[in-house]
C-alpha cells in the first residue's frame, strides 16, 4: 500500500515536468509494479539497487503512458550507448597493451564488402562468357568491322533543357548526329536509321521540361536498353568547367561492370565510342557502376608526372538506372525482354546488385 | 397531362432542376437525353413531350425518339432506333423517323450525329497512331532511389576512381612513348645497370695491377748499360702505358653511364643544347714515333 501511495504520488509529480534522475531511476519499478503483481514488483525493487533492469518478458512499446514509455526508451538508449562506449575503451586499452601483438584493426563494414554474391558476376578468363561475346550483337564492332554512328532524338515536343542536353551529348559523343522528332513512330524511325547505317538510335524521353529516361537501341537489331536518368547536369552548370570539348575521339572507361548482365550494358557503352582514342585529345569519358547506378563523367586529363595526374571535368554529367534490356530492337509489346526490374522482387534487399 | 409549360416554369429559368449547371454567361443541361447540352425551352427533354435526341453507344448511333401518347409509360417512353454507319444514310434514316417533326428538332439530331460521327473518325485514327502510356511515379519510391543515389555516388568516389584508372593505363603502357614520363622505368633500368657497372669496376679494378719494375738491391743504374736501360726503360714505360689506359677507359666508361644518365633526365625535362661536351679524363702522353721514310717510288 505504502508502495502504491508512493508510486501514484510520484507518478502525478513525475507528469508534471521533468523528473529528477532519482526518481527516474526508480521509474522502472514503478511502471512493472503498476501492471504486475506487488510480488514481482518488490523483486524488482531489490533489483533496482544495481541499476535499472527488467524482467525478462518486459519491453519498451508495452508500456502504455506515452510520455513515460519515451522516457524509458531514452534511458534504455542511453545505457546502450554507455555500454557501447566502455566497450570501445576496453577495445582500446587492450590494443595499447599489446602493442604490435595488437591483432590488425577490423574492416569497416560497407554496402560494397556486404554485398550478396551474385551467380552471375563474370570470371575474366570464363570461356564461355568470352565465347559469347565473340558472338552477340556487338561481335562486329569489336572485330572492328563497323564504325559507331549515333543518332541522338528526343520525345515529342522537347523543351530547351533536353534539347541542350541533346546537344551537348552529340558533341561528346563522336559522330552522333541530333534530329527533331517530330511526332514520329519510333518503328518507322528504326528502319530509316538502319538504312543509313545508323549503328546506334538514343531516344532522351522528357518529362515536365527535364530529360527523365532514355532508350538506347542497338541497330541492327541489337539489344534495347531502358534506363532512368537523373541528376542531369549541363555544361554551364558544372562548377571550375574547363572549355568545351574537342572533336577529339575521347578514351572510355567502364567501371565495376561485374555481373553478365553489366558486361553486356559495358559492351552497349563501349560500342557507342570509336574504337581508336585519340590521346592527342586527352579526354575521357567514364561510365561508373556503383550499386546499380551508372555514373557518366566527362573529363579532359593531364599527367603531371608519372605519380599523378589532374583531372578537370567538362561536358555533361548524368545519372543512369537500369530498367530493362530487351533484345532486338525497340518493340515495348511483343519485344524479348531480357532483364526487367521488378521493384518487389529485386529491391527487397539492400545488399543485392545486379549491375 | 402532360403540360410542357407547367414544368417549364417550374424548372425553367431561374428555377431549380437537378439537371441544370448555372455558369456565369450560361446554363447547362446534364441530362443524358438533352440534345443541345444547353438549358433551354425548346431544349429540356423534360419539358418538351415530343423530343429526339442521337446518342452514341460503343461506336454505334442510335436515335432516341419521345412522344406524348407514352408519357404515361416511362418504362416505354423513349424509342431507340439504330442508325446506319454510314453517315449519309443515317441522315436519310432521321429525316425518315422524324418527318413532320418541328425543324428545330430535326436539325439539331443532325448536328449531334455528324459532331458524333467526327469524333469517331478520330477515335480511330488515334488508336492506330502511338498512343503514350503514362507510368505513375510512386514518391516513396523516387524518394529512396533518390537517396540511394547519393549515398552511392559519395561511395563510387569517381575521381579518385578515374585517377587510378588513368595512371593504371599509363603504366601499363597503354599510352606508348606520347608521354616521356616514364622515368619511373627508366630508373629502374639506371639502378640496374648502376649496379652492373660497380660490380664490373670492382672486377677491373682487382685486374690492372699497375706495374712498377723495382730496381734489385744494391742496383745502380749508373751500373747498367745504356742499351740496358734503354730497353728497361721502354717496357716498363709500355705497361705504364697499358695501365693508365686501362684505368683510363673505365673513367670513361663510368662517366659514359653518367652522362647518359643526365641524357636521360634532360631527355624528359628539355631537348640537349648544344654539342655533346664529353667530360674526359685527361692524361698526356707522348708518344715517339719511329716513322719510316716514305718510300717515293711508287709502282707504276
Amino acid at each position: 500500500m505504502d508502495s502504491n501511495e508512493a508510486t501514484t504520488s510520484e507518478s502525478v509529480s513525475k507528469k508534471r515536468g521533468k523528473t529528477k534522475k532519482v526518481k527516474r531511476k526508480v521509474k522502472p519499478d514503478e511502471a512493472p509494479v503498476q501492471e504486475m503483481d506487488q510480488a514481482e514488483g518488490e523483486e524488482t525493487e531489490k533489483k533496482s539497487v544495481s541499476g535499472p533492469c527488467f524482467p525478462p518478458t518486459f519491453s519498451v512499446s508495452e508500456i502504455k503512458n506515452k510520455q513515460r514509455r519515451h522516457a524509458m526508451f531514452l534511458k534504455l538508449k542511453e545505457e546502450k550507448r554507455k555500454q557501447k562506449l566502455e566497450l570501445k575503451k576496453k577495445k582500446k586499452k587492450e590494443r595499447k597493451a599489446l602493442g604490435d601483438q595488437a591483432p590488425p584493426k577490423e574492416v569497416p563494414k560497407t554496402i560494397e564488402n556486404q554485398r550478396i554474391y551474385d551467380e552471375t558476376t563474370v570470371n575474366p578468363e570464363d570461356e564461355e562468357v568470352a565465347f559469347d561475346e565473340g558472338t552477340d550483337e556487338f561481335s562486329a564492332y569489336f572485330s572492328r568491322l563497323t564504325n559507331p554512328k549515333v543518332l541522338i532524338t528526343t520525345s515529342d515536343r522537347p523543351r530547351g533543357r533536353t534539347v541542350r542536353f541533346c546537344e551537348q551529348l552529340a558533341t561528346v559523343i563522336p559522330h552522333a548526329h541530333v534530329y527533331y522528332r517530330r511526332g514520329l513512330a519510333l518503328k518507322r524511325v528504326i528502319p530509316q536509321c538502319v538504312s543509313r547505317g545508323f549503328t546506334y538510335v538514343m531516344v532522351i524521353n522528357e518529362d515536365r521540361k527535364v530529360p527523365n529516361g532514355l532508350v538506347l537501341c542497338h541497330l541492327p537489331d541489337g539489344p534495347t536498353a531502358h534506363f532512368k536518368v537523373s541528376n542531369v547536369r549541363l555544361r554551364k552548370e558544372m562548377k571550375r568547367r574547363g572549355k568545351d570539348p574537342t572533336e577529339h575521339v575521347p578514351e572510355v572507361i567502364l567501371n565495376n561492370f561485374s555481373t553478365r548482365l553489366g558486361h553486356s550494358i559495358g559492351r552497349l557503352f563501349a560500342a557507342l565510342f570509336p574504337h581508336d582514342p585519340q590521346f592527342v585529345g586527352r579526354q575521357v569519358a567514364t561510365f561508373h557502376n556503383q550499386r546499380d547506378f551508372i555514373f557518366f563523367r566527362f573529363h579532359r586529363y593531364i599527367f603531371k608526372n608519372e605519380k599523378k595526374v589532374g583531372i578537370q571535368e567538362l561536358g555533361p554529367r548524368f545519372t543512369l538506372k537500369l530498367r530493362s534490356l530487351q533484345k532486338g530492337t525497340f518493340d515495348s509489346k511483343f519485344g524479348e525482354y531480357e532483364w526487367v526490374h521488378k521493384r518487389h522482387e529485386m529491391d527487397s534487399s539492400r545488399r543485392k546488385f545486379h549491375l | 397531362m402532360q403540360h410542357d409549360d407547367v414544368i417549364w416554369d417550374l424548372i425553367g429559368n431561374d428555377s431549380f432542376c437537378s439537371y441544370k449547371v448555372k455558369t456565369k454567361t450560361q446554363q447547362f443541361c446534364r441530362n443524358e437525353y438533352n440534345i443541345t447540352g444547353l438549358c433551354n425551352r425548346s431544349s429540356c427533354p423534360l419539358a418538351n413531350s415530343q423530343y429526339a435526341t442521337v446518342r452514341e453507344e460503343k461506336g454505334l448511333c442510335y436515335l432516341y425518339m419521345k412522344v406524348i401518347e407514352r408519357a404515361a409509360f416511362p418504362a416505354r417512353m423513349w424509342e431507340k432506333v439504330k442508325l446506319d454507319r454510314n453517315y449519309a444514310k443515317a441522315l436519310e434514316q432521321i429525316d425518315e423517323n422524324l418527318i413532320y417533326w418541328p425543324r428545330f428538332i430535326r436539325h439539331k439530331c443532325k448536328q449531334r450525329l455528324t459532331k458524333i460521327t467526327q469524333y469517331l473518325i478520330r477515335i480511330r485514327k488515334l488508336t492506330l497512331k502511338r498512343q503514350r502510356k503514362l507510368v505513375l511515379l510512386s514518391r516513396k519510391v523516387e524518394r529512396r532511389e533518390k537517396r540511394r543515389e547519393e549515398k552511392a555516388l559519395i561511395a563510387a568516389q569517381l575521381e579518385n576512381a578515374i585517377e587510378k584508372e588513368l595512371l593504371d593505363r599509363l603504366k601499363q603502357g597503354t599510352y606508348g612513348d606520347i608521354y616521356n614520363f616514364p622515368i619511373h622505368a627508366f630508373d629502374k633500368a639506371m639502378e640496374k645497370q648502376e649496379e652492373e657497372t660497380e660490380s664490373e669496376e670492382e672486377e677491373d679494378e682487382e685486374e690492372p695491377v699497375t706495374r712498377e719494375f723495382v730496381a734489385d738491391d744494391g742496383f745502380e743504374e749508373s751500373d747498367l748499360s745504356d742499351f740496358e736501360d734503354m730497353n728497361n726503360l721502354k717496357g716498363s714505360s709500355d705497361e705504364e702505358e697499358e695501365a693508365e689506359e686501362e684505368s683510363s677507359e673505365e673513367e670513361e666508361s663510368e662517366e659514359e653511364l653518367e652522362e647518359e644518365k643526365t641524357k636521360a633526365q634532360s631527355k624528359g625535362k628539355a631537348p640537349l643544347k648544344g654539342p655533346i661536351r664529353k667530360k674526359r679524363a685527361y692524361v698526356e702522353m707522348e708518344y715517339e714515333q719511329e716513322t719510316e721514310p716514305a718510300q717515293k717510288s711508287k709502282a707504276t
